[in-house]
């Protein structure tokens, strides 16, 4: 029993003053996850809508201003002197209702997300002592948005009174430079409107149809039926041939072209460009349902947009023993498969961009009252949806559609626009959705992509083309 | 003119807590001269006050409330009371520690009185009463010094039948059973029940350090643990835990105690989280509160967003929102603070309690009888450890364990029987040096 014996040592001095480092050690532990938290993840934290203390920030702050990417100001807030009542004002009403938002009845959009920077104030500090000190309020940060005004108004315009949305952006930054969804609203009025909005589910006008709308992509998705069969057939694809009728029929399902046309004798290049229903539904039963499911992965189908407002993910099934039916259907972007128009909008851009997509982003940075830069809110990076070989496949089969097919409604001298539209059927009756996305470019000035959706509009090429082109000419003609 | 006089308030309280946090590690770090020590803990009584009156009287100044500067009053008479017990009858006792108790108890009272004044009153009395009852341990630890160490059962069969009467006759509050009612009152059995378990261990390894004592004392802890744990506090069944295992590893110098133990803790947090109901619930909580904003990660959630809307510098007092959060006054005291006061004064806070723990062991250390010297170091395990469980539960370092901040939070029990560890210290501590000095 030696082992165990009392050490005969008078002091324990060591085990004392072991005992005293690792309390010290558990105490700087407090400490430093304490200062780290407030550093560099509180901010984030708190910015939750159950957090009742932001909103109290605003007794303190006035809300600050939301600026499009040239300074015009897109949503303000005034100071009723004698009330101390705080009145928030879009000047431009509907225009940007979805994207900007709103800040009360549960938050909406850029006002949502940036609720916390908006009442929180860097203004000059000498300022903000005497406010401490006077009671007055500071003026809340500005959030400086990537939104174009003139594509906007455009896209807004080119909508009509469809419903449906339009996205457009950079594509070499991911800036959103539009973002229309409608039915809109105007945010000036959305205490006094927000409960019948809200309850309206039939026109569903408080949802962001441009990031959270999912429809049937239609022919738009031929980008990636095409794709599968090159992959398949990489030696003599250009040797495919088919003869359309206008119909085809298989396993009991009959799949026609759009008005039943003839489009004759086609090669690959041809279908894609006429947009040929029958030829896609009889290539499509040869391919590989898997691939084409990893495909549609890579193409951000099943799987969360990164963005800095709220997304809907997009759908897509196939399962290996999917009857010719489902296939047929499919292949031509019917069936189950529902994409968002921001999703769209990045398979495009991805076509544009060598098979990487850029991260998307409309808050850019966070400014003073002043102007002055706070911090930058943009992200950076790309998202890889297609090799590059692939890309400048699709932009030679898109750039076909402009010249030779459906979207000869872009076809102008003025900068060079690739697409690919769409017809999705949405109910027995062949009611139709419009859908158009592609991209354009002319030298000198950024490229942009584009995703229209025009709900029940009937053709893509005689709706949705024609709305692109609206915005393209209000981006390069300017 | 109110609104200037609130904000100069909060920023000199953070000046004036700032400095007085220096000046309780200058103590440690360069050994003074007797005469300049003296100014500086006289330094420290004055910054003490001046903080206190700042926050009272912003307080009165912001809700126009004449209760707030009787409590005020009240609040300086018993920090008062703490500075003439220690200065006249703990004389060469630690001014230091006297001064830590005295900005710890009054930030309590502080914030206490702006969360709860009902609450806040009721801490004042049994303040004053806690006071007054240890202005007579020197008097007791010098005549019956030889006593304690003999009554090793007294104190197992006490502490074992406090516990079973928790178990058998307790409430059940947050899914532990803690506290027992007498005559009205609600008392808490288990902080007294500490204090006796670190008496009883003591006092074993006194008489002999064999293995056989070891395992005897391990056995016991073992069945309180089982107690403990039948009526789910496992905050306190941890404490008491890590309380046998420092003092066994200071008496018996085996280092292999120590890994060993946090692999037990580690093991038997898992095994909770499965088994118990409400740990798995605090363990959901602690891994993302955002997610179970709702349910379990309610509590914790408005503690971070309180800490984190405060930031550093703090809302400032009746300007946060420190009651949306449930047992604000208990378990997370420190999140209202950190809210109201601001990040730094609780960096200080958090400093303070650090000081206070480092001046536990440093008596420990210079105590020959062995017997003083295992019971003041247990009762700085014990300190030391539920300062760390009850602020790692605030800021979400650990998951919440339902344990509340020593003198700081609201509690009759805990704060009597704190300030009785630290009088014991103190008395311990005079009494050696006369022993050393005769």
């Amino acid at each position: 029993m030696k082992f165990w014996k009392f050490p005969k040592k008078k002091y324990q001095q060591k085990e004392l003053s072991v005992l005293t480092i690792l309390f010290a050690a558990a105490f700087l532990a407090l400490i430093v996850y304490l200062v780290v938290f407030l550093a560099f993840e509180s901010e984030s934290f708190i910015n939750n809508p159950y957090n009742k203390r932001i909103d109290a920030l605003s007794e303190k702050t006035i809300r600050g201003s939301i600026y499009a990417n040239d300074g015009t100001v897109l949503a303000y807030s005034t100071n009723d002197e004698v009330t101390n009542e705080e009145h928030r004002i879009y000047p431009y009403a509907n225009l940007y209702a979805h994207v900007v938002g709103f800040p009360v009845n549960g938050k909406m959009g850029v006002e949502s997300v940036t609720n916390f920077e908006l009442l929180h104030s860097h203004s000059n500090v000498g300022e903000r002592l005497k406010h401490a000190f006077t009671g007055e309020k500071n003026i809340g940060d500005g959030i400086v948005t990537t939104l174009d005004p003139t594509v906007q108004d455009a896209a807004y315009q080119a909508l009509g009174n469809y419903r449906g949305a339009i996205v457009v952006l950079e594509v070499s930054t991911g800036r959103i430079l539009g973002m229309v969804s409608k039915p809109d609203f105007d945010p000036n009025y959305i205490s006094e409107t927000f409960s019948i909005l809200a309850e309206d589910n039939e026109s569903a006008t408080l949802l962001n149809r441009a990031t959270q709308g999912r429809y049937a992509p239609g022919s738009t998705f031929k980008l990636l039926t095409t794709l599968e069969y090159i992959h398949e057939n990489p030696k003599d694809y250009e040797d495919y041939r088919y003869t359309c009728t206008g119909k085809f029929r298989s396993d009991g399902k009959e799949i026609h072209c759009f008005h039943n046309k003839a489009h004759g004798d086609e090669d690959l290049v041809d279908s894609f460009t006429n947009s040929c229903n029958t030829s896609f539904a009889s290539l499509g039963l040869t391919l590989d349902t898997k691939e084409l499911t990893q495909i549609c992965n890579k193409a951000l189908f099943n799987q969360k947009v990164p963005f800095d407002l709220p997304t809907e993910k997009s759908y897509f099934t196939l399962a290996s023993d999917a009857s010719d039916a489902e296939i047929m259907e499919t292949v031509i972007g019917q069936g189950k498969t529902l994409a968002t128009p921001l999703q769209m909008t990045l398979i495009t851009a991805a076509v544009d961009r060598s098979g990487k997509a850029p991260r998307p982003y409309v808050i850019d940075r966070v400014v003073n009252d002043e102007g002055r830069f706070v911090k930058s809110l943009a992200t950076e990076g790309t998202i890889s949806v297609m090799s590059a070989e692939d890309a400048s496949l699709l932009k030679a089969y898109m750039r076909d559609v402009v010249t030779d097919g459906t979207g000869r409604a872009l076809n102008t001298d003025a900068y060079t626009a690739y697409g690919k539209t769409g017809t999705a059927e949405y109910n027995a009756a062949g009611d139709s959705h419009a859908w158009f996305i592609g991209f354009a470019n002319q030298p000198g000035k950024e490229d942009i992509a584009i995703a229209v959706i025009m709900e029940g509009a009937g053709s893509g090429s005689s709706f949705a083309a024609p709305a692109a082109k609206t915005v393209f000419d209000s981006y390069y003609l300017k | 003119m109110t609104g200037v006089f609130i904000q100069t308030a909060k920023y000199l309280m953070i000046a004036l807590i700032i400095t007085y946090t220096v000046q309780s590690f200058l103590v440690f770090f360069r050994h003074h001269a007797e005469n300049v020590k003296r100014i500086l803990f006289k330094e420290q009584m004055v910054l003490i006050y001046l903080f206190l009156s700042l926050g009272f009287l912003s307080m009165t100044a912001y809700t126009d409330d004449r209760q707030i500067l009787v409590l005020f009053g009240f609040t300086l008479g018993v920090i008062t009371l703490i500075q003439l017990v220690y200065r006249l009858i703990y004389v060469h006792g630690s001014v230091l520690l006297c001064n830590h108790m005295c900005i710890l108890f009054g930030t309590g009272m502080l914030v206490l009185t702006r969360l709860d004044q009902a609450q806040a009153a009721r801490q004042l009395v049994i303040g004053a009463v806690s006071i007054g009852i240890t202005a007579f341990f020197p008097y007791l630890m010098f005549k019956k010094q030889d006593t304690f160490r003999k009554w090793k059962l007294v104190y197992l069969i006490v502490s074992a039948g406090l516990l079973l009467l928790v178990l058998l006759a307790g409430k059940t509050s947050y899914g532990a059973k803690i506290s027992v009612s007498i005559g009205g009152i609600s008392i808490q059995p288990v902080e007294l029940v500490k204090l006796l378990y670190i008496f009883f261990l003591a006092a074993v390894y006194y008489e002999k350090q064999t293995l056989r004592i070891a395992i005897f004392a391990g056995g016991c802890t073992v069945a309180f643990l089982l107690i403990l744990a039948a009526a789910r506090d496992l905050g306190a069944a941890l404490i008491f835990f890590v309380i046998y295992v420092g003092m066994t590893y200071a008496v018996y110098r085996k280092w292999v105690l120590l890994p060993a133990a946090a692999g037990i803790v580690v093991v038997a947090m898992i095994g909770a989280g499965k088994l118990i109901g409400h740990v798995s619930n605090r363990i959901i909580a602690w891994k993302n509160p955002l997610s179970a904003i709702d349910d379990q990660g309610y509590q914790i959630s408005q503690s971070l967003f309180g800490i984190g809307t405060g930031s550093w510098m703090g809302s400032g007092l009746f300007m946060g929102r420190p009651k949306s959060i449930p047992v604000v006054s208990k378990d997370f005291i420190f999140s209202a603070i950190s809210e109201e006061l601001g990040a730094i004064v609780a960096i200080c806070v958090i400093l303070i309690s650090l000081s206070t723990l480092l001046l536990f062991f440093r008596m420990a250390k210079s105590m020959q009888d062995p017997f003083y010297r295992w019971v003041s170091l247990g009762m700085g395990i014990c300190y030391g450890f539920q300062v760390f469980l009850t602020i790692g539960g605030c800021i979400k370092l650990i998951p919440s364990t339902g344990v509340t901040f020593p003198l700081v939070s609201y509690g009759g029990s805990s704060l009597l029987v704190t300030f009785t560890m630290f009088a014991l210290l103190e008395s311990f501590y005079i009494t050696t040096k006369k022993k050393d000095s005769r």
